[in-house]
């Protein structure tokens, strides 16, 4: 269930964000930023995306909600999408790449350890992706005010 | 002449501050030589890696070094010491009170108890074990397990000058609790219960800051810290692979 989903990445982002020691009046930001990023990555792999796909596009929101509410609040981008980013960081896979080491499986846990290296670099592009983005802006709004 | 020492002072002291709390590379170079260039030192440069930083205020003056041996996460003091960056750049603060600032920031109490992460870590591992479509019966044990796992690492890191034999210890720990409550018939998936219960150990940002270093050109600092979450992985990889292989 969807629901069921959001409660709970909404809880543990915002609970990453006390482990991370963010500041209090960011702690429920940090875990909406998380609950967005999660609820799409799940719809998505639900509709039958690939998690690669899946996770880059949840990064690339995430980036550009945290970058919205650094601009409102004055406060360095890390301190939300830390949080938000972890839901998506393949844990699981990484968890089961080593098991499969463990079973002598090499071949099976390559592959997912593959899979699981893919899905940080998708994260880390969806993040550098959204600040090309914010510079591009920036620039674009510098060159305006010199023409005037 | 003394102003240029407080000055460099100043940049390292910051500088040093916010990589030992978890900031980006890009930030914390962007911030020490913005905060040169506020007081006409256009030629500052920084040379900034995950365990030292390189300062030096022009061309012809002697480089100056920190070493940074810990590292932590604590996002409270990277945003204060971004305020502080912040005022000197617009010359609402001088040096002086900057430094003071700083320094009271540097050795001010965390904001949460440390039963509060506690709490924070155990919750956090049951609702990850939901995530990853675990069932309801899966959330308890991982609440426990992720717990018990998050106090072993925080005690033995006191202990131990190396983090990864705390690491090694406290997965040892999740992957005791996990398969043992699995064997009491607690908990439907034990594999749902152990990646939810690992979750508040896994180096995410580590890897994710990895990449975005290596990516934005950073390659020392990502090169490191990809090292550093590697080791911690296999710490945490370790630690549940012998527990597997003892049930």
């Amino acid at each position: 269930m969807l629901i069921e989903h959001a409660i709970a990445s909404f809880f543990a982002s915002a609970a990453f964000g006390i482990i991370f020691q963010a500041p209090r009046n960011t702690l429920i930001k940090c875990g909406l930023v998380g609950m967005i990023g999660w609820v799409i990555y799940i719809s998505l792999v639900w509709e039958d995306v690939d998690s690669v796909p899946a996770t880059l596009t949840a990064s690339f929101v995430i980036a550009i909600v945290s970058q919205m509410l650094a601009r409102i609040y004055k406060t360095p981008m890390i301190v939300f999408s830390v949080a938000g980013i972890i839901p998506l960081v393949p844990g699981s896979l990484a968890y089961d790449a080593m098991r499969s080491f463990v079973q002598n499986d090499y071949s099976l846990a390559i592959s997912i350890a593959a899979k699981a290296f893919m899905i940080s670099g998708a994260i880390a592009f969806g993040l550098v992706f959204s600040e090309v983005i914010n510079q591009i802006q920036k620039k674009v709004r510098k060159t305006k005010t010199q023409v005037r | 002449m003394e102003r240029t020492e407080d000055l460099i002072e100043l940049c390292l002291l910051i500088g040093k501050m916010m990589m030992q709390n978890g900031a980006e590379t890009y930030r914390v170079e962007d911030t020490m030589t913005r905060i040169a260039q506020s007081f006409g030192r256009d030629e500052a440069q920084s040379y900034v890696t995950p365990t030292g930083i390189v300062f030096t205020i022009s061309p012809g003056a002697p480089a100056k070094l920190v070493r940074i041996s810990d590292r932590a996460t604590n996002l409270e003091k990277v945003k204060l010491a971004n305020n502080v960056s912040r005022n000197i750049t617009s010359g609402d603060m001088s040096i002086q009170e900057a430094y003071k600032e700083l320094r009271k920031i540097e050795t001010s109490p965390t904001d949460y108890t440390m039963l509060m992460q506690i709490i924070a870590a155990t919750l956090a591992s049951g609702f990850f074990s939901i995530m990853f479509e675990g069932s309801w019966y899966d959330f308890l044990p991982a609440c426990i397990a992720g717990g018990l796992g998050f106090i072993a690492l925080i005690n033995f890191i006191r202990l131990f000058e190396i983090k990864f034999v705390a690491e090694f210890i406290a997965s040892l720990m999740i992957g005791f609790t996990a398969f043992s409550l699995f064997s009491l018939g607690i908990g439907e998936e034990v594999d749902k219960v152990v990646v939810g219960a690992v979750m508040p150990l896994v180096p995410g940002l580590l890897i994710t800051n990895a990449v975005r270093d290596l990516m934005a050109g950073h390659l020392i600092s990502g090169l490191a810290k990809g090292a550093e979450a590697f080791l911690t992985a296999f710490a945490i990889g370790a630690g549940i692979a012998v527990m597997f292989s003892l049930f």
